[in-house]
């Protein structure tokens, strides 16, 4: 294919260099054609087998394949886009909303002709609610898109808690015995997916599957948003964490002792010895973990990472929506146990049994995320709990001698 | 053969019935909620499907369900 055979008058465009998701220069819809141009006229099967081609998976968490995802789904069904971003380490939906809102549109769009919706949701974060209605207001189509504020709190993102949120429930975590492709809001068939899957799908849609192929690796296409520390880069994957981290902090990567990959629900990394672990699916299964939504926080070692554990756990305990009782109590004791072990109090061997008592034992995941989190703790930072023991830590070693706190 | 028995969590709170039914394969923890003896899914063997059903039924929170079969059960 040449250059020509995508011409402007169709309202083609070749696809942006460089960053794709992040290309146009402002969020107007005028920006947003001048960079991407329209999506061609093809069908949903032709659509589909992109998607199929390109290998998105999602981008919210459980980096599930969207084709499979998609062809699950079928007769009226709603597709709801997912900005909730409960993670509060995470940053990146949110600014993809403000920077690109009419490509995430544009993936609503996509997704609903694939599987032949005709109504859809945007669940949003309320500060990005503004910027989203406003792009609403510049587009013209058939699709019914309604703006839905996300509520507060860690597990409103998760799927079934968005489900009932729209069907005017509670936004919690819900057990049914129907998979929400089967029946999801107004009990149709619902499409749920992250914001940031449906802003590559609307690329896919205009440069096809193995253009998204050109980026990232054979297992893990294209590019990913990451929010790093309290800023958001899209990077392709296969990056290594040192450039990563370089790049995104600016500083040496010698600074930090640990990463937490993958959020407050994700695995510690030791650093430097996994500096070189690639960000993609393959690479970071050798050291465990995976990417999740994209979240990595770097742990300077100057930081005590028992205490920085116990606080997360502390704050994932009050998340807990208490509807599961192993979550509601083996939470908090995992929190309280790992500040004592934080203070030189107890072992670990008592906050193993108790996340061996919470896991897979909840309506939702966040039981099982917040075990896997605090396992790794115990591994990555084995040295620190003995020191802890003998109330010493290691992140004190960097302070002059006598350097109480 | 086996069928899975799945417990609602968000409806159970800990009465302790299906554990008194099934002693055979569901204890309780420390709080009182219903504990797989396998650690994984509650496999219902055929012989003991009639305190698993009774279980179901009797259940104060309605939080059981025994399903057809392992096989049709959509995961993922």
């Amino acid at each position: 294919m040449t250059m020509t055979a995508m011409t402007p008058a169709q309202g083609l465009r070749m696809p942006p260099d460089g960053p794709r998701l992040f290309a146009a220069p402002n969020p107007s819809l005028a920006a947003h054609f001048a960079t991407y141009g329209a999506i061609p006229d093809v069908t949903p099967a032709q659509l589909l087998e992109q998607v199929h081609r390109s290998g998105l998976t999602g981008r919210g968490g459980a980096g599930f394949p969207t084709a499979t995802k998609l062809a699950a789904v079928s007769g009226k069904a709603i597709v709801v886009a997912n900005g909730a971003e409960g993670e509060p380490a995470s940053r990146k939906d949110v600014e993809l909303l403000r920077r690109a809102p009419h490509l995430v549109l544009d993936g609503v769009e996509v997704a609903a002709r694939i599987i032949g919706a005709e109504q859809a949701y945007v669940y949003l974060r309320p500060e990005v609610i503004p910027v989203v209605q406003q792009a609403l207001a510049e587009r013209t189509g058939g699709l019914r898109i309604t703006v839905e504020a996300a509520a507060e709190g860690f597990v409103s993102g998760q799927e079934t808690a968005v489900v009932s949120r729209l069907n005017s429930g509670p936004a919690l975590p819900r057990f049914s015995r129907y998979r929400i492709f089967q029946r999801g809001v107004g009990g149709k068939a619902t499409l749920v997916q992250n914001v940031e899957t449906l802003a590559h799908l609307a690329l896919i849609a205009r440069y096809g599957g193995l253009w998204f192929t050109t980026a990232g690796t054979a297992d893990s296409t294209g590019t990913f948003l990451t929010t790093v520390g309290s800023s958001v880069w899209e990077v392709n994957h296969g990056m290594t964490l040192r450039q990563l981290l370089t790049s995104a902090t600016g500083q040496p990567a010698e600074e930090w002792q640990a990463v937490l990959v993958g959020g407050y629900h994700g695995t510690w990394l030791p650093l430097p010895a996994a500096l070189d672990a690639p960000l993609s699916r393959e690479g970071l299964e050798l050291y465990g973990t995976r990417l999740g939504a994209g979240v990595l926080i770097p742990l300077p070692s100057t930081a005590c990472g028992l205490e920085f554990t116990a606080s997360i756990a502390g704050y994932l305990a009050a998340q807990s929506a208490k509807q599961c009782g192993p979550c509601q109590f083996g939470l908090p004791e995992l929190a309280r146990n790992l500040h004592a072990l934080a203070e030189g109090r107890g072992g670990t061997e008592v906050i193993r049994q108790t996340a061996g008592l919470v896991e897979g034992r909840g309506a939702c995941h966040h039981p099982d995320g917040t075990t896997r989190m605090i396992r790794s703790a115990l591994k990555v930072f084995a040295d620190d709990v003995r020191l802890h023991q003998h109330g010493r830590c290691l992140a004190r070693i960097a302070e002059p001698y006598g350097g109480a706190r | 053969m086996s069928r899975p028995l799945i417990i609602d969590w968000t409806a159970c709170e800990g009465r302790g019935l299906c554990a008194d039914l099934l002693p055979e394969l569901i204890g309780q923890d420390k709080w009182g909620y219903p504990q797989s003896r396998s650690g994984r899914t509650v496999l219902v063997p055929p012989e003991l499907e009639r305190p698993a059903r009774k279980a179901v039924h009797l259940c104060p929170r309605l939080a059981l369900r025994l399903e057809a079969d392992a096989k049709t059960r959509v995961t993922g």
